[in-house]
C-alpha cells in the first residue's frame, strides 16, 4: 500500500511542525514541511496530496490575535491553492495554532455556508484563567461528529494542551447546538473515564463552551482541535501509564486510514 | 490620523488588573476594563476601515470595533489610563499590523498600539496615576497618559550622526573618573589610565568610538575582570584569628579550570571556549548547554529583562552552532507578600516583578518553541532590590559541525534585527550597582524581544551550518556588534563600514550603531563565494542580511563610518589592554556550635511550616504557563505523579534530533543561597552535589554528568564580598573534583547591590546529564503500597546554614560536606535503576528526610510509615538534618535483596513501608509526624505559588 502524502504547513513562528512529521510518518503517510511561502510562489504543489495539515505554534507571533495573520495568508496568498484542494474533497487538519488559523479563516467559521471570516459564529480566544497553560488533558470524539474516522477512536486520547487562546466560543446561545445537530462538534474535553468535563477545570482546561476541544466542517474533511497528540506517540511519553489506544497516534493513525 | 478602538477581547487583562487593585489598597475604584487601540497615520475612509476590523482586528464572537478620525473628537475624561511602548522600544506587533494593511490592499501607513484602561469606579486623577506606575505601565519601556495617549510613530530619533574626539591624553585622574562616570563607562581608574597612556603612545586622542569599545571590551560582563583577578585573601576562624592568607591568581583558573584537569571526560567537546559548553550525546551528535542571567534588566523591566535574557541564551546555544532545543529558568525573588511600605523606592514589588519575569519566559520560549522544562523559584528578602533571573538553553548539533574560524577574505555579515537605539549600554550597565535613579539613566538598556524573528534566525543559522555557508558564527549580546565582530577579529583583524548596519531609523551615532544591543542579531564570518547562497536563505526565512566588512589579516579593529575611519586600534590592545585587577578579599567562618535549645516542639508544625514556605510549596501556578510538551520529547517533566502535581528532582527529555538512539537528556540544578549566608563553602559543595544528586535520581548516567556554574554576587571590590566569592568557588570546585563531574561553561553577574545591601550570594550550578536508556527514566514520585522505602546515605548532625535554622532564625551548627565515597552511591543508584530495581528515587535536601519523604508521599499520593530512630540518635538531625548524599529510593519488597546486595559497602538503611493514607514518621518510639497525604498535598500546593 502507498503511503498517502500530506502536506505539514510552516509559517513563520510555526514550531510543532517537526514532532507533527514525526506523528504522521508513523502513522504511515508520507508527509513533507511546506512553507506557506513555496505553496504560494507554487513551488510546492497540493496536487497529489492527501491532506494538509496546519501544525502548532505561534505563526507571525499571534500578532492581532491567535492565528489571525495566518489566516490571512489562506484567504490572500492561498485562497485559490486551498480553496481547489478543500473543493475536490482534501482532507484538512488544524492543530492549536493551525485550529486557530482554520476558525479564524473562515475554513471552520460555524456559520452558514459559505462561511466568510468576518461573518463567524465561533471562535478561539483568550482562556478564561487569562494565561497560557500546559497541562494534559483527556478529549473524546463527539457523538455524531462528521468526520467519521474520528469516531473510530476506542478511547478518549491523552495528550498536552498549551495555549492561551483556546477557549471555543460561540456567537448566540443556539449556535452550540445547532452544532452539534450538524455533526461539526469533532471532540470534546473529557475526564480519564471519558465522563463529560461539564466545563469544570481543569478536565475542560480553557472554559470552552461545551467542552468542545475541536471542531469539523459539515462533511467532515476540515478538522480542528486544541490538544497536542503529537506530544504523545510512545508510551514513555506519557506522564502516568494509559493503554496503548489513549495514545495521540491512535489519533493520527485513524486520520491516515481514512486518507 | 485615525484612532480604532476594540472592545471586549481583554477580558482577561482587565480581570488581572481589577484582581490587583486591592494590593494598592483601591479595591474600591472597582472592576477595570481594557481595551485595544490601534493608531494609523492614515485618512483611511468607513468601508477601508470596516475591512481592516472585520478581516484583522475585530474578532465577531467576543469583540466591538469603533474608530474616530480627530482625537478632538473626544468628548469628556472618562476615568482611564492608556499605555503604549515608548519610541524606538520593539513593537512586533505595529510592524505586522502596518504590513497587513498592504496585504489587504489598503495604502501604506505607519501604526501604533495602545491599551486602554476604564474604572468603573470614578477614581480621581491621583489616583489614576498611581494605578499607571504601580500597575499598568513600566516607565522603563512604555509611556502612560490619564485620558487619552497621543500616539507616537517611529520614526528618526534625532540623535546626531557625527563622531566626536575625545581629548584623554591630558586629563587629571579626577577628570578620568568623572568621564567614565558621565559615559556610563564603568571603567576603573586603573583601566581609565591604561587609556590615557595608550593613546599618549599613539599621539592622539581617542573617538568616541574608540572609548566606548574599550569600555564594553573590557566590561566586568566582557572580560570576567573579577574572576580573572590577583585576589590577596584572607581566610579568618569564626573569631577572627587567621586560618591562613593566600595570593589566589585568579578564582577561574584556581577555581573552575582547576577542575578541568583533575577530571578528564573523553566526552568534552567545548569546554569555556565558546559562547556555550558542549558535551558528546551520541555517535553523531553533541549537547550545547549555556545559562545566562538577565538580572539587572529584570528589575527595571521584568517582562523585557526575562524576555530578552531567553532570546540572549539562545543566541548563545547558536552561537555554537547547535540548534536550541531546551530552556531552564532559575529565579530569586523577594517575598511576594512583602508590604507595600517596604519596597524602596525606584524599585518594583516583588509580586509585580514576578508577574512580568514569568510572563516574559513564556511568552519567548513558547513562541520560540522551546519547552522550558526545568527550574526553580527561590524567595527571600535578600533579592527585594535585585531579583535574579537565569536562563539555560540547551542545544543539539551534529558532532564536528562547528567551524573553527575566520580566514582573510571572509565577510562579516550581519544577520536578524535592525539596530536602534534599544540596549545602549548594557554590557557597562549591568557592571554597575542598581540605585534609585537607575531607571530614568539606564532605561535604555532595556529592551523587549522579537521571538518570531529569532525562529527565523533559528532555522537560517541551521541550514547555513549543514551547507557550511559560514567560516565562524558570534552573537550579538552586550556590547552589540562592537563585542561580536571585535571578538570574531582578535586573532585576524577586521574592518567594518558603520554606515552598512541596518537601522530602525536614521541618525544614529556611528557610536550607537557600534554598540547598540537590538535583540536578535547575529554575525556570521562568510567566504565570499558562499554568501549568495546564504543571501538565498535569508531570504527564504525573512531574514535580514547586511554586509558590514571583511576580516583583513593585519591584527587591528578598523572602524569606518561614510569613508571615514572612526576608529582603528590593534586587537591585541582592545583585548588585552586592560590591567588585570589586584583585590582584596576576606572570610569569617561561621561559628559551627549548634544553637542552644530548639524553638519548635512539634514536627508536625514544623513540617507545616517547611511546606507552606513559598521557596518550598508548589511552583505549578508558574510551571504551567511555560510550555514544556513542545518538541514532543518530554519524559520526565518538573510535576510528577498521578495527579501530576508533585516535585521532581531532574527532568528529561529525547531531543527529536535523537530519536532512535534511545537516548535523553536529563537537566537539574542546585541552588541554596541560605546555606550560604552561613557557609558560601559549603553553598558551593550543596549545589554542585544535589545537581549530581537530582540527575542521577531522573535516570542519568553518574559519569556522564556536566556542570555549569553561574555566580550572582555583590559587589567584588568590598573585601568581604569578594571573600565569601572566593569560598563558594573553592567549594564548588572540591565538590566537582570529588564527584568527576567538570564544568563546561560558566558565567558570573557581580554588583548586585542596592544602596550598599548586596543579595545574598547565590551560586546556582546546572548540570546535564546523559541517560543512557529513554525507557529507563526514573521519578520521584511514591508509586505503590507495599513497596519498602531506604535511605542511601548516612545522616549527620549537619543542621548550619538549614531550612530549618533559616525558618527560626537560627545560627550556627555544622553545614553539610561533600565527599568523594558520595559518587560510589550514585553509581550503586544508577546500577539499580538501569536493572529496574527501583520504584522511586528522591534526593533529600532542603527541608532533611523528612521533608523530602513528604514530598515523595505527597505527589504519589501514598501513605508511608517510617522509623527515622537509626537514621540519627537526635531526632530533629533525623527528621531535617541536610548532610549531602542521600538519596530516598522506593523498592519493591522482592527487589530488597538484590538492593541490599548492590549496596553491601554502602551505608543503606531501612526505613519502613508505603501505605495507607497518612505519613508517620517515628523516632525513638515517639511519632514526630503523623499527617493525612491529602492535607500534605493540599498545603503543599496551597501556599504562595
Amino acid at each position: 500500500m502507498t503511503r498517502p502524502r500530506v502536506l505539514i504547513f510552516h509559517s513563520p513562528g510555526t514550531n510543532r511542525d517537526a514532532e507533527t512529521l514525526r506523528a504522521l510518518e508513523l502513522a504511515g503517510a508520507k508527509a513533507e514541511i511546506a512553507h506557506v511561502r513555496d505553496v504560494r510562489a507554487g513551488t510546492v504543489s497540493l496536487v497529489g496530496c492527501r491532506a494538509v495539515v496546519l501544525p502548532g505554534g505561534f505563526g507571525y507571533g499571534d500578532a492581532l490575535g491567535a492565528g489571525v495573520l495566518q489566516a490571512l495568508d489562506l484567504t490572500t496568498w492561498l485562497q485559490d491553492a486551498v480553496g481547489t484542494f478543500v473543493g475536490q474533497g482534501g482532507r484538512v487538519l488544524g492543530i492549536c495554532n493551525g485550529f486557530q488559523t482554520l476558525v479564524k479563516s473562515g475554513l471552520l467559521s460555524g456559520g452558514c455556508e459559505p462561511d466568510k471570516p468576518g461573518n463567524r459564529a465561533v471562535t478561539l480566544t483568550h482562556n478564561e484563567r487569562g494565561r497560557f497553560e500546559c497541562r494534559w488533558v483527556h478529549m473524546a470524539p463527539a457523538v455524531d461528529c462528521a468526520a467519521d474516522w474520528l469516531r473510530g477512536l476506542a478511547m478518549p486520547i491523552f495528550c498536552p494542551v498549551a495555549h492561551g487562546e483556546g477557549r471555543f466560543l460561540t456567537r448566540g446561545s443556539d449556535t452550540l447546538n445547532h452544532l452539534a445537530a450538524q455533526g461539526r462538534i469533532a471532540l470534546r474535553y473529557v475526564q480519564a473515564d471519558g465522563g463529560a468535563a461539564a466545563g469544570s477545570y481543569p478536565h475542560n482546561p480553557n472554559g470552552s463552551a461545551g467542552d468542545v476541544a475541536g471542531i469539523c466542517s459539515p462533511d467532515g474533511l476540515v478538522v480542528g482541535f486544541m490538544p497536542h497528540p503529537e506530544d504523545h506517540l510512545l508510551s514513555r511519553h506519557s506522564p502516568v501509564p494509559v493503554p496503548v489506544e489513549a495514545r495521540g497516534l491512535r489519533l493520527f493513525e485513524a486520520f491516515v486510514e481514512a486518507l | 490620523m485615525i484612532r480604532l478602538e476594540i472592545r471586549g477581547g481583554l477580558g482577561h487583562r482587565a480581570r488581572a488588573v481589577t484582581a490587583q487593585l486591592p494590593f494598592l489598597g483601591l479595591a474600591a475604584i472597582g472592576t477595570c476594563e481594557a481595551t485595544a487601540v490601534y493608531f494609523l497615520d492614515a485618512e483611511f475612509d468607513d468601508d477601508a476601515l470596516e475591512l481592516l476590523c472585520a478581516r484583522l482586528l475585530r474578532d465577531p464572537v467576543t469583540e466591538t470595533a469603533a474608530w474616530m478620525r480627530d482625537p478632538r473628537d473626544h468628548a469628556g475624561s472618562p476615568a482611564a489610563v492608556e499605555v503604549a511602548r515608548k519610541r524606538g522600544v520593539t513593537d512586533a506587533e505595529a510592524r505586522v499590523l502596518e504590513n497587513a494593511l498592504v496585504r489587504l490592499g489598503l495604502p501604506p501607513a505607519r501604526a501604533a498600539r495602545a491599551t486602554r484602561y476604564e474604572f468603573a469606579g470614578s477614581p480621581g486623577e491621583v489616583d489614576l496615576h498611581r494605578i499607571a506606575r504601580d500597575l499598568l505601565c513600566n516607565a522603563t519601556t512604555e509611556r502612560y497618559a490619564v485620558g487619552w495617549l497621543q500616539p507616537e510613530f517611529e520614526e528618526g530619533a534625532g540623535h546626531s550622526s557625527r563622531c566626536e574626539t575625545i581629548p584623554v591624553r591630558e586629563l587629571t585622574d579626577v577628570r578620568l573618573g568623572a568621564l567614565s562616570r558621565d559615559r556610563s563607562l564603568s571603567l576603573s581608574l586603573d583601566e581609565m589610565q591604561a587609556i590615557r597612556q595608550a593613546f599618549r603612545d599613539f599621539g592622539r586622542d581617542p573617538t568616541d568610538v574608540e572609548l566606548e569599545t574599550l569600555a564594553q571590551t573590557w566590561s566586568e560582563h566582557c572580560q570576567h575582570k573579577t574572576f580573572k583577578a590577583r585576589i590577596r585573601f584572607r581566610h579568618e576562624d569564626w573569631q577572627g584569628r587567621a586560618i591562613g592568607t593566600e595570593t589566589i591568581d585568579g578564582i577561574f583558573d584556581t577555581c573552575i579550570r582547576a577542575v578541568n584537569h583533575e577530571v578528564a571526560k573523553e566526552w568534552l567537546v567545548s569546554v569555556f571556549e565558546d559562547d556555550a559548553g558542549v558535551i558528546r550525546f551520541t555517535d553523531d551528535l553533541d549537547l550545547a548547554f549555556k545559562v545566562e542571567t538577565h538580572n539587572h534588566p529584570s528589575a527595571l523591566d521584568p517582562f523585557g529583562g526575562a524576555h530578552t535574557g531567553v532570546g540572549g541564551v539562545v543566541r548563545d546555544v547558536l552561537g555554537v552552532s547547535a540548534r536550541p532545543i531546551a530552556a531552564t529558568d532559575i529565579l530569586c525573588f523577594g517575598p511576594p507578600d512583602l508590604p507595600d511600605t517596604e519596597v524602596p523606592a525606584g524599585t518594583l514589588h516583588p509580586r509585580r516583578i514576578r508577574e512580568g519575569v514569568v510572563r516574559g519566559i513564556g511568552d519567548y520560549g513558547n513562541k520560540l518553541g522551546l519547552p522550558t522544562l526545568s527550574g526553580a523559584i527561590v524567595y527571600d528578602r535578600g533579592y527585594v532590590n535585585n531579583p535574579l533571573v537565569y536562563c539555560g538553553c540547551i542545544g543539539v548539533a551534529p558532532h564536528g559541525a562547528h567551524p573553527t574560524g575566520a580566514e582573510v577574505g571572509d565577510l562579516v555579515v550581519a544577520l536578524g534585527g535592525r539596530t536602534g537605539l534599544d540596549g545602549l549600554h548594557g554590557a557597562t550597565f549591568s557592571s554597575a550597582d542598581l540605585a534609585e535613579d537607575t531607571r530614568e539613566t539606564q532605561g535604555s538598556a532595556v529592551q523587549i524581544g522579537d521571538p518570531i524573528l529569532e525562529k527565523g534566525l533559528m532555522e537560517l543559522l541551521g541550514q547555513a551550518r549543514d551547507e557550511r555557508l559560514y567560516t565562524a558564527v558570534t552573537d550579538c549580546g552586550a556590547g552589540g556588534f562592537s563585542s561580536a565582530v571585535g571578538e570574531m577579529g582578535e586573532e585576524l583583524g577586521v574592518e567594518v563600514h558603520l554606515d552598512r548596519i541596518r537601522v530602525k531609523y536614521p541618525d544614529l551615532a556611528p557610536w550607537e550603531l557600534w554598540l547598540s544591543e537590538a535583540q536578535e542579531r547575529m554575525v556570521v564570518a562568510v567566504p565570499p563565494a558562499r554568501l549568495a547562497r546564504l543571501q538565498a536563505l535569508a531570504d527564504h526565512w525573512e531574514v535580514e542580511l547586511s554586509v558590514l566588512g571583511e576580516f583583513t589579516g593585519d591584527r587591528e579593529l578598523h572602524i569606518r563610518y561614510e569613508g571615514q575611519t572612526v576608529g582603528r586600534l590593534p586587537m591585541d590592545f582592545v583585548h588585552h589592554g586592560w590591567p588585570r585587577p589586584e583585590l582584596n578579599a576576606i572570610h569569617r567562618e561561621p561559628s559551627t556550635r549548634d544553637p542552644t535549645g530548639t524553638p519548635w516542639t512539634d514536627g508536625d508544625q514544623v513540617l507545616k511550616t517547611l511546606l507552606t514556605h513559598p521557596s518550598v510549596s508548589s511552583k505549578e501556578a508558574v510551571i504551567r504557563t511555560f510550555d514544556h510538551e513542545v518538541r514532543g520529547g518530554t519524559l520526565v517533566r518538573p510535576l510528577t505523579g498521578p495527579c501530576q502535581d508533585g516535585p521532581a528532582d531532574g527532568v528529561v527529555f529525547e531531543p527529536l534530533e535523537a530519536a532512535g538512539s534511545g537516548r535523553a537528556v536529563a537537566v537539574a540544578q542546585g541552588i541554596n543561597p541560605m546555606l550560604g549566608l552561613h557557609d558560601p563553602y559549603a553553598m558551593g559543595g550543596a549545589a554542585v552535589d544535589e545537581t549530581v544528586r537530582n540527575l542521577v535520581c531522573a535516570g542519568a548516567d553518574p559519569d556522564h554528568i556536566a556542570l555549569l556554574d553561574n555566580f550572582c554576587w555583590g559587589n567584588p571590590t568590598l573585601p568581604d564580598r569578594l571573600g565569601a566569592l572566593v569560598r563558594a568557588a573553592q567549594g564548588c570546585r572540591d565538590a566537582a573534583i570529588a564527584l568527576q563531574a567538570p564544568f563546561i561553561s560558566g558565567k558570573d553577574s557581580l554588583y548586585n547591590e542596592y544602596a550598599g545591601e548586596p543579595i545574598p550570594g547565590t551560586l546556582l550550578i546546572s548540570g546535564i546529564g546523559i541517560v543512557p536508556d529513554a525507557d529507563r527514566c526514573m521519578t520521584a514520585h511514591a508509586k505503590c503500597s507495599g513497596s519498602l522505602l531506604f535511605v542511601l546515605g548516612d545522616t549527620r548532625a549537619e543542621l548550619g546554614g538549614s531550612l530549618l535554622h533559616c525558618l527560626y532564625g537560627l545560627s550556627g551548627g555544622t553545614p553539610p560536606v561533600t565527599k568523594a565515597a558520595f559518587g560510589d552511591r550514585y553509581r550503586a543508584l544508577h546500577g539499580l535503576i538501569r536493572s529496574g530495581s527501583v520504584l522511586s528515587a528522591h534526593d533529600a535536601s532542603e527541608g532533611g528526610l523528612a521533608l523530602a519523604a513528604v514530598e515523595m508521599a505527597l505527589a504519589g499520593r501514598v501513605g508511608m510509615e517510617l522509623d527515622l530512630t537509626a537514621v540519627h540518635a537526635d531526632p530533629w538531625h533525623a527528621l531535617f538534618s541536610e548532610s549531602n548524599g542521600r538519596i530516598l529510593i522506593e523498592i519493591d519488597p522482592e527487589a530488597a535483596g538484590a538492593v541490599t546486595a548492590a549496596c553491601r559497602d554502602l551505608p543503606l538503611l531501612r526505613l519502613g513501608r508505603l501505605g495507607g493514607e497518612r505519613v508517620l514518621l517515628r523516632h525513638g518510639g515517639t511519632v514526630h509526624v503523623d499527617a493525612a497525604v491529602e492535607t500534605l498535598a493540599a498545603r503543599w500546593r496551597g501556599a504562595g505559588v
